[in-house]
């Protein structure tokens, strides 16, 4: 995997791709400001989801043994999965129990992180991708650059040509004579996909939510694709990251109000499934769910860091970071791209490798990623604090054990990291908008100082003014010939 | 070590530097959003309601209790349908005035002859005004989850005002979580091509609301 700079060079320089993000991220940005605007007490219910967030994560043992409780109480069966191999395992296995080799599938970042699809196909389970973007993504043989949209690097045109040319080895061909006009589109794909709906006897899903109280998982979509996979299988699997919990029912009007508006920027969603355990004939008979740490709870072990726990994948922070905008979601090497990719990413993964290691620099952190975030997570903070991870090292978790990273001196990291802020620096445009952006929005400007190069030049804290000149230093010890340990022997 | 255990004793390792607080949850902050967003009269709320479901492109239609076994014998006609799913508990007078085939909501149903149906009406638990969503709890007027996801044409009925509130917060107090719920806000729509919003890839295309007055 490239570092971020050199992904984002590529991307910088697709036209398609680059109008394609501008068209999209300015349009969301713009609507999404108004979906926000009609709520009076948005400062406030900010504040509420920062702190339901922020309490769960503090008391998260006693809500994940809570929840597991209540799930099981309500007929389904928890596993716990330490890592995204032991995820999978456990997935592939409750598949291949049902006997079936097909699931269908409703968009999921958590799935995605754990390569689920590659680890079904491995073992011979084909896992169909119910999204439209997905879809597109999965004929297409891509991966997705946006949380919400991610086909958003996709225009009409090429996803007309993905349809004609894909869908007959999947299932159902593209009719005869398909335009690109969206609905026709969007008409293939409902065809395409019913076949495989109907069908289908196992689903999989993640969740947006998980309410510790009453075991009940909720999925927020638009599509009806989510409806589907939830209900219409006998048997459903839920992969979900252990972060992914708020402690009351109550606690859903925070973000069934602050999700969609900061996302697709309407006031509510078109669809939202809740379910608790399983109901007698109406959905799956049996249903399954894995709670995901893979890198979630050394994030929790950082003090700085653990606020990224708080994210709701709402994808706000995307669409007004001006990196993100002309690198796409690509570059960011994972799937969680944008603002929060760069956060989490490291945080998850460790910062030993070198895309990882750049993560920390592909911002100007200009703060908009902070002020639009529904639950407040300082993300230019954070974003500072890793970059001095890479820079200085220190003590980390990993895997649950404290380790202590060296200092990416001289390292592939900090080249990583240096090559990053000179490819913000050689963008005039990326850094004023940012300013822009800051000035305009940003009252609680990052409490360390902005700019890329900034933990760098820290390290290497400049030396005290000497006692006594070079010159005469030299001169005095031939060089340093005749001192050791800087005792003065010569005289 | 299972990985329950081991998760578990990962957290409680990671939050060594979180001081202990054992104030009940209910009392570890305030909640100073607010629980409804202005103060509307009964009839406003409706009216919210309404425009915020037209808004995104449900279909709105107003009567009184007495007109609307020919409301919906007059929508089913308009859009031709000849088969309409049923949940077990709908008030039979509904449905008194058409003549098509209904189709009873049932768990031995396959989702392929469910497909085949082309309408469903169903009643509703609850309706939000300021975000324009309808909710179904599954109660036997409303049927299974999928019976209002498969077939293309959704009529939905809600009560005003009794079954209107004005916000999610007022919405989620009225609802048992027990229950298989399903929020409803306009029909099933994609943004996916180019951001240009169109109406269902999967659910229901047509979302009509009968907004139903009176006794
Ligand atoms: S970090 Fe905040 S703005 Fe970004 S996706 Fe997460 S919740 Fe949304």
């Amino acid at each position: 995997m490239p570092a971020f700079p050199e992904a984002a060079h590529e991307a910088v320089h697709n036209q398609t791709l680059r109008g394609n993000l501008r068209h999209a991220t300015h349009t969301i940005r713009a609507k999404r400001a108004n979906a926000v605007a009609e709520v009076s007490d948005w400062a406030e219910l900010r504040e509420a989801g920062k702190q339901i967030k922020d309490h769960t994560l503090r008391h998260l043992d006693r809500y994940l043994v809570q929840l597991e409780e209540s799930v099981t109480a309500a007929g389904g069966t928890v596993h716990w999965a330490a890592d995204a191999d032991e995820a999978n395992r456990i997935v592939t296995s409750l598949v291949k129990a049902t006997g079936e080799s097909e699931v269908v599938k409703v968009k999921s970042m958590a799935t995605q992180e754990i390569g689920l699809n590659e680890a079904l196909e491995a073992e011979g389970v084909n896992a169909y991708e119910t999204d439209l973007a997905e879809l597109i993504v999965q004929l297409g043989k891509d991966r997705p650059s946006h949380i919400l949209v991610p086909a958003i690097h996709r225009n009409r045109g090429e996803i007309r040509e993905i349809f004609a040319r894909e869908m007959s080895e999947w299932g159902r061909p593209a009719p005869e004579g398909l335009t690109d006009t969206p609905a026709e589109l969007a008409d293939a794909a409902r065809l395409h996909l019913r076949e495989k709906f109907l069908r289908a006897k196992v689903g999989v899903s993640g969740a947006n939510f998980m309410v510790a109280e009453t075991g009940t998982l909720v999925v927020v979509e638009s599509e009806g694709n989510g409806r589907m996979c939830l209900t219409l299988p006998e048997t459903l699997i839920s992969v979900v990251g252990i972060e992914k919990i708020v402690p009351t029912w109550q606690d859903l009007e925070v973000f069934l109000q602050t999700l969609p508006r900061s996302s697709t920027a309407e006031r509510m969603n078109p669809y939202t499934s809740m379910w608790t355990g399983t109901t007698d004939e109406d959905g799956p008979r049996a249903f399954h769910l894995v709670l995901i740490d893979n890198g979630r709870t050394d994030t929790l072990a950082d003090e700085v860091g653990r606020q990224a726990l708080r994210c709701i994948r709402c994808s706000a922070c995307l669409n007004v970071c001006p990196v993100y905008e002309r690198a796409g979601g690509h570059a960011y090497g994972s799937v969680y791209p944008g603002p929060i990719g760069a956060i989490l990413s490291p945080q998850l993964r460790g910062t030993e490798s070198e895309i990882d290691a750049s993560l920390p620099y592909a911002s100007s952190l200009c703060g908009a990623c902070y002020e639009v975030c529904p639950v407040a997570i300082d993300i230019p903070e954070v974003l500072v604090h890793l970059r001095e991870r890479v820079v200085q090292g220190g003590a980390v978790t990993r895997e649950g054990a404290k380790v202590v990273l060296k200092p990416a001196k001289g390292h592939a990291a900090e080249r990583a990291a240096m090559r990053a802020a000179r490819w913000a620096f050689g963008r005039p445009g990326v850094l004023r908008t940012g300013q822009r952006l800051a000035s305009r929005t940003r009252r609680f400007h990052p409490r360390t100082l902005p700019g890329p190069g900034r933990a760098w030049s820290e390290t290497r804290s400049l030396p005290a003014v000497p006692a006594e000149p070079f010159r005469d230093w030299w001169q005095r010890t031939k060089g340093g010939q005749e001192t050791r340990g800087g005792k003065d022997t010569s005289k | 070590m299972s990985s329950r255990e081991l998760i578990l004793a990962r957290v409680r390792r990671a939050l060594a530097d979180v001081p202990q607080d054992d104030t009940p949850y209910d009392q570890a902050f305030a909640r100073p959003y607010l629980r409804e967003h202005g103060h509307r009269s009964v009839a406003a709320t409706v009216d919210l309601l309404a425009g915020n479901l037209a808004d995104y492109r449900a279909l709105v239609h107003r009567c009184t209790a007495g007109e609307l076994a020919g409301t919906i014998a007059r929508l089913l006609a308009e859009r031709g349908s000849a088969a309409v799913s049923v949940p077990v508990g709908l008030d039979p007078e509904w449905l008194a005035a058409t003549e098509v085939t209904r189709v009873p909501d049932s768990a031995a149903d396959t989702p392929a002859e469910l497909d085949r149906v082309d309408s469903v009406v169903t009643a509703c638990a609850v309706a939000i005004a300021e975000t324009g969503t309808l909710v179904l709890d599954g109660s036997p007027d409303q049927g299974r989850r999928r019976i209002t996801l498969v077939p293309d044409h959704h009529i939905c009925v809600v009560r005003v005002p009794d079954q209107v509130v004005s916000s999610v917060p007022q919405g989620l107090e009225r609802l048992d979580p027990a229950r298989p719920l399903t929020w409803i806000s306009g029909p099933s729509a994609t943004s996916d091509i180019e951001l240009d919003r169109v109406e269902g890839v999967h659910g229901p295309r047509t979302l009509e609301v009968v907004l139903v007055s009176g006794e």
